[in-house]
């Protein structure tokens, strides 16, 4: 009789990225189920499909025989109940499978707050590869669209409509696109760009409700000013939140998302959450108990294939990054830059509005501790940043050391001196910028 | 507004295009016995036969359209060659290709409107292509919204998504490089409208050849109008643009027209062998040779090119300053073929052959070239039996003709535009394994920032799974990498930088992506 396998539920960056760890050094049977897709693919580039930069196909970062030639196994089904007591889970098709490990990796689906109209046709989110379906099938009757919710899917969907010739209303609840996240300079410059990119930003604006036409689908939206707005599809992007519904009623502990201590462990045996879905039940210091990131997906991923494969591990991420892009402007961000940074926190902010470039610093206004940079435009190097934070550099040590930060491409204009000559200016200093050193640069690449 | 002057264009510029295409079935071919007694005299034509049977088929007749008279003169030929070798004579055969003998004499005897009015002719076709063109690329600075990566409905457009236009496209490159290389006889009249610029730049009537690169210019320069628009946000592709024209318009067209002008060897100056595959062929060699001290500084320059200059660059800088910055082939392929780079094939499988295929046609590019040495030096015909002409021309044919030509340039809309570059240009290769073994150059991973979402691979257009390595955090050192830049530049989270570092630790792959400090 064969062992029972380490399931996994959902194919993900998460789930994908602790199959393939755990296959890198354990033989051990692994089963990945998935009803979204066979394959894996990159959930970041559903966008490209639908502006016609990709096909489906380019989404896969494997190729498809790479999954029998690793003995990854592949089923695609819906799982419908666990039963920790048994170790067994079902699926939709009545069968029932055992299972040594049990990793849930089930992601996100989009928010819904209630709103009138919001299971309407033309109504929806996106974050499946089904979603995208169903938003390609509605495309060709789509001339006007209204996006609500202003974070990172938000101004993706909205550039997605966009660059199909969609009229795109963007309602966003707050005063400034993204300002819980970025800090007011930064935020307003996006918002600049969104109108400047032809979109139609409603700043403190919210939804109402959406109004059905005769064939059951949206028609129009009205917001909290009453103001009603013609559109032919809605697009749901007031976050996301754990996709956990049919975990709910299992003896699995959750909250929000499946609750994990730090070995990433839910309340049963033998269960681990990783990913979108898992809830940290003690957070480390500056996170969040749910981070549905890339990033951090892959992280929990890599974290809990150590701990299947005998070496127990804590979830234990390291310098906070990030990156996005919106429209034209790429987004990086290392170590911690709050939106609303309060003492001792500092930041300075360096800004060209007509080339939409932009950099903010965070210090520690007593130990000129660098704590973390956002910057817009400029491509920044992460082992650089992240080597700054082990080494906790000051502020002066990082303007020292710009030229070795920066990776646009070469020709690029730097604006470094700029910078420094307003950060001298702003904190009466006369720091001068160092050469680049290839040594610095490539020994922060190969440190761990 | 903008899409009606695009409309415009595209009008204007397939009246061009269709005008050219027609010009091959229009003009008289009409052969007076003066001309080819020329002919016979310049040619040093022996056989009775066949000047016989072209004064009873050819002169005084007059001929519509190219196909008719070059059969004539091709079945003249054959017959008076079939007989003079039966009978062993052997300093009567005409031993040139049939089309290359047919096209030197209808290019003397063509005659009509396109012949005396070569400006006018030059006009609506070249001319109304170039403006039609730049008519519906101009407007892209509008059209295509605020600077930046503008990939939108590359997946959408028949033309580059292997349509019916792709399709379409690909069939008529092909016929255009089947023509240009087979059948130049054909093409009579798309020489002589280029005859005036030819003569202005060489002195002589224009070649087939000549046709060629200019055209090939044209091309690269209204294509490079799009690129600018294209990539006006990214300095790195403007730069990169502006090399490789100028490199194919001074170096591989106006400098080797120049130099015929004062009687030197037509050489361009860039072209390393072995992609210059004939550099040590025996005409060449004796052309060289005979045309004195230039000549001999062409051949060291040509040595010391491949064995000194082209190796330390791409030590220095990775094979990119040859292959994307200054070769012909690159410039073509960056410019009239950047709307295709996304086809090129990025599976396993792609990979294991390309390397077969490239390092295959560079043993081959050698071994003929050790061939056509001894033979040189030795004076015998064959070595080992085989004969060096035959191994010649079998390189020239399928490697030089049907592999750089027809399906390097033809089949940009169906595998890619770098099809020849990666699978067939035996420099390419030889660059290759220095850059793979012993260069500063790299494609540097920022850390973790990488989300697999795969516009890298799929903008690369030598097939490279850029991704593969992006995700895994690791550099990127291939020997394929041309270094176009175009990753980084689509990369949407700044992940992607070509740069040149030491050479430790370049193939270095950490174990996780920066990010996790798995404590």
């Amino acid at each position: 009789m064969n062992a029972p396998p380490i399931i996994v539920i959902g194919n993900g960056i998460a789930g994908i990225t602790a199959a393939r760890h755990i296959r890198k050094k354990s033989n051990k049977p692994i089963l990945i189920i998935s009803k979204e897709s066979t394959y894996f693919f990159s959930r970041t580039a559903l966008m490209y499909i639908y502006m016609g930069h990709m096909k489906w196909e380019h989404t896969k970062p494997y190729e498809n025989h790479f999954w029998k030639k690793n003995k990854l196994n592949l089923l695609k089904e819906t799982v419908t109940e666990i039963d920790p007591k048994e170790k067994t889970i079902s699926l939709s098709n009545e069968s029932i499978l055992s299972y040594d490990s049990l990793i849930l990796a089930t992601g996100s689906v989009p928010n819904k707050f209630g709103w009138p109209g919001e299971n309407l046709k033309g109504v929806q989110g996106l974050y499946s590869k089904q979603d995208l379906e169903s938003l390609e099938s509605l495309s060709n009757t789509i001339n006007h669209a209204v996006i609500v919710g202003g974070g990172l899917i938000g101004i993706e969907l909205a550039e997605m409509l966009h660059a199909r010739g969609k009229k795109v209303t963007f309602l966003v609840r707050e005063e400034s696109f993204w300002n819980n996240v970025l800090p007011k300079g930064a935020s307003e410059m996006i918002n600049l760009h969104i109108l400047s990119q032809g979109i139609d930003l409603r700043l403190k604006t919210n939804l109402s409700e959406i109004l059905e036409n005769e064939n059951g689908r949206a028609k129009a939206i009205r917001t909290d000013s009453g103001e009603i707005i013609e559109c032919q599809f809605v697009g749901l992007t007031a976050g996301v939140r754990p996709n956990i519904d049919f975990i709910k009623n299992t003896t699995i502990a959750s909250n929000r998302g499946v609750l994990v201590n730090k070995y990433l462990e839910t309340s049963e045996p033998n269960i681990y959450a990783i990913g979108d879905c898992a809830e940290q039940q003690e957070p480390l210091e500056n996170r969040r108990a749910i981070e549905a990131i890339w990033y951090t997906g892959r992280m929990m991923g890599e974290t809990v294939a150590q701990t299947l494969t005998g070496e127990k591990t804590a979830y234990h991420p390291g310098h906070w990054f990030n990156s996005a892009k919106f429209f034209d402007i790429e987004y990086q961000t290392y170590g911690v830059v709050s939106a609303h940074p309060q003492e001792p926190e500092i930041h300075f902010h360096w800004e060209d509005l007509e080339k939409e470039i932009a950099i903010t610093i965070a210090f520690h206004k007593d130990s000129n501790l660098f704590l973390g940079i956002n910057t817009f435009g400029i491509r920044m190097r992460h082992e650089i940043f992240n080597q700054m934070l082990n080494n906790e550099s000051t502020v002066f040590h990082v303007m020292e050391h710009l030229g070795d930060c920066n990776f646009d491409s070469e020709f690029f204009k730097s604006y470094e001196k700029e910078i420094l000559s307003k950060f001298n200016q702003d904190y009466n200093k006369e720091i001068k910028l160092k050469k680049k050193s290839w040594t610095r640069i490539f020994n922060s690449k190969i440190a761990k | 507004m903008t899409e009606t002057i695009q409309k415009l264009g595209l009008g204007i510029f397939l009246i061009g295009l269709t005008l050219f295409c027609a010009l091959v079935f229009l003009g008289d071919y009409e052969l007076s016995s003066k001309q080819f007694e020329k002919v016979i005299s310049d040619k040093g034509i022996k056989s009775k036969l066949f000047i016989e049977n072209i004064n009873t088929t050819i002169i005084d007749k007059k001929f519509s359209g190219p196909f008719k008279f070059s059969s004539t003169i091709i079945s003249a030929l054959e017959i008076s060659n079939a007989s003079h070798k039966k009978n062993k004579e052997w300093n009567k055969v005409i031993w040139d290709k049939p089309h290359n003998f047919s096209y030197q004499i209808a290019k003397e005897a063509g005659s009509g409107p396109i012949k005396e009015n070569k400006g006018l002719f030059w006009f609506l076709t070249f001319g109304l292509g170039i403006f039609g063109s730049l008519l519906y690329i101009i407007p892209n600075v509008i059209t295509l919204g605020p600077p930046g990566i503008k990939n939108n409905g590359i997946y959408f457009n028949s033309t580059t998504n292997k349509g019916y236009l792709g399709w379409f496209v690909f069939i008529f490159l092909v016929a255009f490089y089947v023509l240009l290389y087979f059948f130049p006889d054909y093409i009579i009249n798309w020489t002589y409208i280029v005859d005036p610029i030819s003569q202005s730049l060489s002195g002589n009537l224009a070649s087939q050849w000549f046709l060629y690169g200019f055209l090939y210019c044209t091309v690269m320069t209204v294509m490079a109008v799009r690129m600018y628009i294209k990539y006006r946000n990214n300095k790195y592709q403007i730069l990169r643009t502006t090399s490789v024209l100028f490199f194919q318009i001074v170096f591989a067209f106006l400098i080797p027209e120049i130099l015929v002008r004062f009687e030197k060897p037509w050489y361009d100056f860039k072209n390393a062998f072995p992609l210059d595959y004939d550099f040590f062929f025996s005409w060449n060699l004796n052309s060289l040779i005979e045309s004195g001290g230039f000549g001999l500084f062409i051949l060291v320059w040509g040595i010391v090119l491949t064995l000194v200059i082209v190796p330390v660059m791409v030590y220095f800088f990775g094979k990119r300053w040859y292959c994307s910055w200054v070769c012909g082939c690159g410039g073509l392929a960056e410019t009239l073929g950047d709307p295709f780079r996304h086809l090129s094939n990025k599976s396993i499988g792609a990979w294991k052959f390309e390397r077969w295929m490239v390092h295959g046609v560079l043993a081959f590019s050698l071994l003929m070239t050790g061939f056509t040495l001894y033979s040189y030096f030795s004076g015998s015909q064959a070595v080992l039996g085989i004969k060096t002409q035959a191994i010649q021309n079998i390189y020239g044919f399928l490697i030089g003709s049907i592999f750089a030509g027809v399906i390097g340039t033809g089949f940009y809309p169906i595998f890619g535009n770098r099809v020849w570059c990666r699978f067939g240009c035996p420099l390419a290769a030889y660059l290759g394994l220095v850059q793979r073994f012993k260069s500063r150059f790299r494609i540097t991973t920022n850390g973790g920032q990488c989300i697999s979402c795969g516009n890298c691979s799929t903008y690369c257009e030598m097939g490279i799974d850029v991704r593969a390595y992006a995700q895994k955090g690791q550099d990127i050192v291939r020997s394929s990498c041309v270094g176009c830049g175009v990753c980084s530049a689509v990369c949407p989270r700044g992940v992607l930088k070509l740069e040149n570092g030491p050479l430790e630790n370049r193939t270095f792959s950490p174990e996780f992506p920066l990010g996790n400090t798995l404590k």
